[in-house]
């Protein structure tokens, strides 16, 4: 099986712009373009399981050097388990979130409407992120990200209506002020250590002195943070993301971010393993923690409160990579996989909400216990999920990661578990806040109850569109992603062990010596060793 | 490995005249920064290049040690093509936003300032910011009201026949929803 697998790699980035060529050309028909996009996302996310399948058994990651350079020199490819599972993991929820797409789409009969635009720049946004995943060398990770920020660009301002111009601004801005920064820390690397490939950086830093490499890492790691939302600089978030289409900001908040997390996860595990700021993060991660989640309680429309956990729970995330052991960093990727899938399925049933009811407004919606009592199911299982109440995959997340952090002992470590229960103490309340006023109120509510909620805001904010029926593929499509969380704690086990072994393995980084050879392993031994560096 | 000081010099000037620009609430001002910006990330790219030499592989004879280190020319003219895209959308967006609220600037978040109005009921005034008022700070463009202005600003709302054409994809507020 290992023969194949090296020439599957780059596939999972040129289907993705295949289909979204074929999807452009095929503009006017509306079937074309959903068949091309639902086959190709289909097949990356066969690729991908096969990948990871290969990569998990075989114990041996696969370098792939694109345009036949020898290895440091040219662009190398390289999957390893952390890469292979996070691609399965959002070529999923990447197809889920279409497949609901595709019914909202349907059910408004939107024939010459932009929607021609969607699908390819919703394939490229994939072909991105699948490049960022994959990514062996930092330009390669930046130009990833560049592929998957200008889709975005084109996805939040969709229709380019008044209120999505005026957020996608902000949105717009704050990315390309990150990507500068980005691209000044590579040419800052570049100037440094004479290289672009991660693992050659990883082998060279120890020659820095370890106040460059402090400046190198910061710079790095403020580029990546924004991206991540991570806490002072997360502000842009829940600002851009609520005013995009429902499928849009699902696919955001469970991805985009998360992008920024790998990210972070690799700049602390193989580039700067040895350069310390561990402290720095977790207080940041407390800080993430706390203020995401005290916005979330702050807020009346469901959209927002989402975004503000969302930010919230970029803090875990932090919070176990500084930690810094192998069980810690398992409990990471485990939980960053838990919170792609619930994050996007939460967004799904907001969508279903907001069409069901007109409005995402907690004041105003109401009586959707009686009304739709399916949709009260699918939102009920994520956000219970999301609170981390067990048995559900965000308990087993947290558990992990507290248990980490337990077992490292310190005072702050303590502290920051102590910050993570009442975080996810207050996600439960915020969620089920709206849980009571939009399912369990009552249509012919009394003035008692409304001057009980008051405090919220006096009138109940966002517009209210029409009402609408609920195609059964969106409705279909939202189940399909519960029936996934769900299923992350009931494989919980078998997950978790990978989880582990990445985690063991991101903090012995690969030398050079072990990418070639693994390289010649992924080629058949054909390499092209004439050019010695 | 050698650098040219002029070369850190303008760059130096290059970031911070981008990061000025930036900052600006008029998205033209903006998209001007960013393209200082995108230009001085590209100048330290060539920086970190080190000292200019032959061109690595023009006839395959050069000494490794006199060649140009093709790498960061590679970079950044990747660099370069996408700072080209995302200029070209930030035009489209910024005649948009023009087109649709004679305004090509950044606006306030609508729950932030719902926010905002909550809690200036409450006493505290520490951060009310209605108190400073700037008599430009209404104003969309750098050049109403004034009499040498170079331009006349007109809105879309100055065109009677100017209709919002772009396409929508809501099909419930077809072609209105600007207004």
């Amino acid at each position: 099986m290992i023969e194949f697998a090296p020439a599957l790699v780059p596939l999972l980035v040129t289907l993705p712009l295949l289909g979204a060529a074929i999807a452009l050309i095929a503009g006017r028909h509306r079937r074309t373009q959903v068949v091309v996009s639902v086959v190709t996302l289909t097949v990356v996310c066969v690729i991908a399981a096969i990948l990871l399948y290969v990569v998990d058994s075989g114990d041996q990651a696969i370098a792939v050097s694109v345009g036949g350079w020898p290895i440091p020199f040219g662009i190398v490819l390289y999957v390893d388990r952390l890469s292979a599972l996070l691609v399965v993991v959002s070529s999923i929820v990447l197809l889920a979130v279409l497949l609901f797409s595709v019914g909202q789409g349907a059910a408004d009969g939107d024939d010459e409407t932009p929607v021609s635009i969607f699908h390819p720049s919703y394939l490229i946004l994939g072909a991105g992120i699948f490049n960022a995943f994959i990514a062996g060398d930092l330009f390669n990770l930046y130009v990833g990200f560049e592929i998957l920020l200008v889709a975005s660009y084109v996805l939040i301002t969709l229709g380019s209506t008044e209120s999505r111009i005026r957020t996608g601004v902000v949105y717009i801005v704050v990315s390309l002020v990150s990507s500068i920064l980005f691209l000044a820390a590579i040419a800052m690397i570049y100037g440094a250590l004479g290289t672009v490939n991660m693992v050659q950086i990883s082998e060279r830093m120890a020659e820095l002195p370890q106040e460059t490499q402090l400046v190198l890492h910061l710079l790095l790691l403020l580029a990546f943070a924004i991206k991540a939302a991570v806490f002072p600089l997360s502000f842009w978030l829940p600002d851009s993301y609520p005013t995009a289409p429902a499928p849009v900001t699902a696919v955001f908040a469970g991805l985009l971010t998360k992008v920024g997390v790998y990210a972070i996860i690799r700049t602390e595990t193989q580039l700067f393993l040895d350069n310390d700021v561990n402290q720095l993060l977790l207080w940041v991660a407390l800080a993430t923690m706390i203020v995401g989640v005290l916005g979330a309680v702050a807020q009346a429309e469901l959209k927002r409160i989402l975004s503000f956990t969302l930010v919230s729970h970029v803090g875990y995330m932090i919070f176990g990579l500084a930690i810094a052991t192998p069980a810690a960093i398992g409990a990471t990727i485990y939980y960053m996989v838990h919170h792609i899938v619930v994050q996007t399925t939460l967004f799904l049933a907001v969508g279903l909400v907001e069409r069901r009811a007109g409005s995402t407004s907690i004041l105003r919606v109401k009586g959707l216990m009686k009304a739709a009592p399916v949709i009260a199911v699918l939102y009920f299982i994520p956000a219970v999920n999301l609170g981390g109440l067990p048995p559900f995959s965000g308990f087993i997340g947290k558990f992990a990661l507290f248990d980490a952090a337990a077992e490292v002992g310190t005072p702050l470590m303590m502290t920051l578990i102590v910050g993570g229960i009442v975080t996810s103490l207050l996600t439960l309340y915020a969620l089920m806040r709206a849980w009571n006023l939009s399912f369990w109120r009552e249509e012919d509510d009394s003035a008692e109850t409304e001057a009980r909620i008051s405090y919220l805001g006096a009138s109940p904010a966002g517009v209210e569109t029409e009402r609408r029926v609920i195609p059964r593929i969106m409705t279909a499509s939202t189940m399909g992603m519960v029936g996934v969380t769900v299923a992350l704690t009931i494989f919980a086990g078998p997950l978790y062990d990978v989880c582990t072994r990445i985690g063991a393995a991101l903090l012995e980084p690969v030398t050079l010596v072990q990418l070639e050879q693994q390289h010649e392993l992924s080629t058949g031994g054909d390499g092209d060793k004439e050019v010695a560096p | 490995m050698q650098v040219s000081l002029v070369l850190i010099l303008i760059m130096a000037v290059l970031f911070a005249c981008g990061v000025y620009a930036m900052l600006e609430r008029s998205l033209t001002r903006v998209l001007i920064g960013f393209l200082l910006l995108g230009n001085a990330a590209n100048l330290l790219l060539l920086i970190v290049m080190g000292r200019p030499g032959l061109a690595p592989f023009f006839d395959g004879e050069t000494p490794s040690d006199e060649m140009t280190d093709p790498l960061p020319q590679a970079l950044t003219l990747t660099a370069i093509v996408i700072t080209f895209a995302v200029s070209a959308f930030l035009l489209a967006l910024i005649y948009r936003s023009w087109q649709l609220g004679e305004a090509d600037t950044v606006e306030d978040d609508e729950a932030d300032i719902a926010v905002r109005e909550r809690s200036i009921d409450t006493t505290d005034t520490m951060d009310d910011e209605t108190e400073i008022e700037d008599t430009d700070d209404d104003a969309t463009t750098d050049f109403v009201d004034v009499d040498t202005s170079p331009i006349t600003v007109l809105g879309s709302r100055d065109f009677a026949g100017l209709r919002d054409d772009a396409p929508v994809d809501r099909p419930g507020n077809r072609g209105g929803d600007g207004s």
